[in-house]
């Protein structure tokens, strides 16, 4: 019953994410092949506490408007979600990765990334998950999550990523 | 981690520079005015150092890399060897001028190469003014057979210091990020190479992402980011050893790290909770000074020569613009005020320009502008061209530019470019690989 609620819940988190106008589209997790890979969106749970799952219940990343660290409303959602989900595995400790798009210059867009990843965490202090369960990274512009020279890879690609140590 | 990966650098072991002959003094102007824009090469006569056995070989090998340096500066124009018609023999002779004014020539190269009974190399080398028939430098050099290359540079150096008034600048190396895989798994390692591509080095293995590599004062070290030990960390690099360290004990991520001028400390940026500042690190205390405390982006400082001033990116007044201050921190002052961001500035190693990124209306553009942030010119404009750098006599810009790609990973090479001061001369630097974040090195004498 517990199972199939949830699951409820991740297809209208689905449904929420492509309609909202903020989030890139094709939006939602499963464009961006995390850890959990292409699969289904709620084909794979994962495991309790898992990355997967994480995707799946709460979505594991927000987005970011160029050369921005605000939390969008959306975002805020997302993190909500993360929180609750957090609130659930007491034991799991997260890295919050911070990730830019290619038009900025390297270590300018490392220190961006980092002010992402901080803006992340922030919200997810605020929230009430203790600062000692999130560590965070910034890859500035070497990992897009979307390749391509576009303004809808480089939108997918200003992010921050909650990603299960 | 390749602690102890066996990088050779050989000790340059040449005694150098017995000055043959000194030409009439100083009223033979055979000579290139580099101050203004295009000029028209100077058509120059490189025929191959005379040499007997193995060492005739070595004597056009020679020849064939001064050539190909002194052609890349645009400022001269190696003739075709075909068209010689004196075939010299020996660097001491004096050359039949009607021969070479004939093809003309304006400036002869002449040498020889000798083995000594030790086993060692003597080069010598002879640059004419062909039509004032005057000689106008005359050097020898001693080394080891596999430092030719280095004596071609050298010897090229001194024809271009000897043309045009200016210290040359290929005796010098280039450290940069080697490049590949697909752009979002990319697998980035540090390279090496002299400043024409020989030599080319891989120096890490590329199990750690690497990036914007430095050469200190000495080009004995390189100070680079590495997420090695997991968090972006400055770290050192030994080109003799091999051995790398992180180096500071900073809570948050380092990153951007640039040598002083006089090696002694690297300037670095500290990223935490969300702001970055800069911090200068002594390397024999390993102790940190704070040089600004904000609440905005201080990043990618870099010293003046003289030391007394740090040029940076910060993004304190709304947007990612240039501002130099004191070395210790006091009196900031903004210097960019065009449109567009700016980013990476480097002071020019004659403290007269700084070189920059500017970002602006969707391009990328490499441009210099005077310290006090008059001035502004742009070089160059492309979909992403960043990360400019100098040659150590701060005529020549070298850079990396990035291609586009598309959704399937089509294109987005990066590959280095080098340009003149004027804008003129731009120049792709081959590299066997993709390649980004290149730092030039002092000249290595």
């Amino acid at each position: 019953m517990h199972k199939a609620l949830s699951f409820a819940i991740g297809a209208l988190l689905l449904l929420s994410a492509c309609s909202s106008p903020e989030q890139p589209s094709p939006g939602g997790p499963q464009a961006t092949g995390g850890p959990g890979g292409p699969g289904g969106f709620g084909a794979r749970r994962g495991a309790p506490g898992s990355q997967q799952e994480l995707e799946a219940s709460a979505g594991d990343r927000v987005f970011f408007a160029f050369d921005q660290s605000d939390i969008s409303p959306e975002g805020r959602e997302t993190l909500a979600r993360q929180a609750d989900w957090l609130r659930r595995y007491p034991n799991v400790t997260v890295t919050v990765e911070g990730h830019c798009d290619e038009r900025g210059t390297r270590e300018y867009n490392l220190a961006l990334g980092e002010r992402r990843a901080q803006a992340v965490k922030n919200v997810l202090v605020a929230m009430g998950i203790p600062a000692s369960r999130i560590s965070t990274i910034s890859y500035g512009k070497e990992r897009p999550a979307v390749v391509g020279s576009t303004e809808e890879a480089y939108a997918q690609n200003r992010r921050g990523v909650t990603v299960v140590n | 981690m390749t602690r102890r990966s066996r990088i050779f650098v050989h000790a340059f072991t040449a005694a150098l520079l017995v000055l043959l002959y000194a030409g009439a003094s100083g009223q033979a102007e055979l000579r290139i005015d580099i101050t203004g824009g295009n000029v028209a090469p100077m058509p120059i006569a490189i025929p191959a150092l005379a040499g007997d056995g193995p060492n005739a070989q070595t004597g056009r090998d020679i020849a064939t890399v001064v050539s190909a340096d002194l052609e890349r500066s645009g400022l001269f124009r190696p003739l075709d060897p075909h068209s010689f018609i004196e075939n010299v023999s020996a660097s001491n002779a004096q050359p039949r001028f009607p021969d070479w004014r004939q093809i003309n020539a304006q400036a002869l190269v002449t040498g020889a190469v000798n083995a000594q009974s030790d086993g060692r190399l003597r080069v010598e080398f002879r640059l004419w003014d062909v039509f004032a028939e005057q000689q106008l430098a005359g050097y020898s050099y001693t080394t080891t057979q596999q430092n030719w290359r280095r004596i071609a540079h050298i010897i090229a150096d001194e024809i271009y210091k000897r043309i045009t008034g200016e210290e040359g600048y290929f005796d010098t190396r280039v450290v940069y990020v080697a490049e590949t895989g697909p752009q979002d798994k990319r697998i980035k390692r540090l390279a090496i190479m002299d400043q024409d591509g020989a030599n080319n080095r891989i120096l890490t293995d590329g199990r750690a992402l690497v990036l914007t590599p430095r050469f200190s004062p000495t080009a004995q070290e390189i100070t680079y980011l590495s997420y090695g030990s997991g968090a972006p960390r400055v770290y050192l690099f030994n080109i003799d050893t091999g051995q790398q360290e992180v180096i500071g004990d900073f809570p948050g991520m380092t990153f951007a790290p640039r040598f002083s001028p006089d090696g002694n400390r690297v300037i670095l940026s500290q990223a935490e909770n969300g702001v970055s500042n800069l911090f200068t690190l002594d390397l024999r205390t390993r102790r940190a000074t704070r040089l600004t405390d904000s609440e905005a982006i201080d990043t990618s400082p870099c010293f003046s020569p003289d030391g007394s001033k740090v040029v940076f990116n910060s993004d304190r007044g709304g947007s990612q613009q240039l501002y130099v201050m004191n070395a210790d921190g006091s009196d900031v002052k903004r210097i960019s005020f065009g449109s567009g961001k700016y980013g990476t500035p480097v002071w020019s190693p004659r403290g007269d320009l700084i070189a920059f990124t500017k970002i602006d209306g969707g391009s990328f553009f490499i441009g210099v502008m005077r310290p006090d942030g008059s001035g502004e010119r742009l070089l160059t404009r492309d979909f992403l061209v960043e990360g400019p750098t100098w040659a150590p006599n701060g005529r020549v810009l070298m850079y990396f530019r990035q291609t586009p790609s598309d959704s399937r990973g089509y294109g987005g090479s990066s590959r280095l470019f080098s340009i003149d001061l004027t804008g003129s001369n731009q120049r792709e630097v081959i590299t066997p690989q993709d390649a980004s974040d290149p730092a030039w090195s002092p000249l290595l004498r």
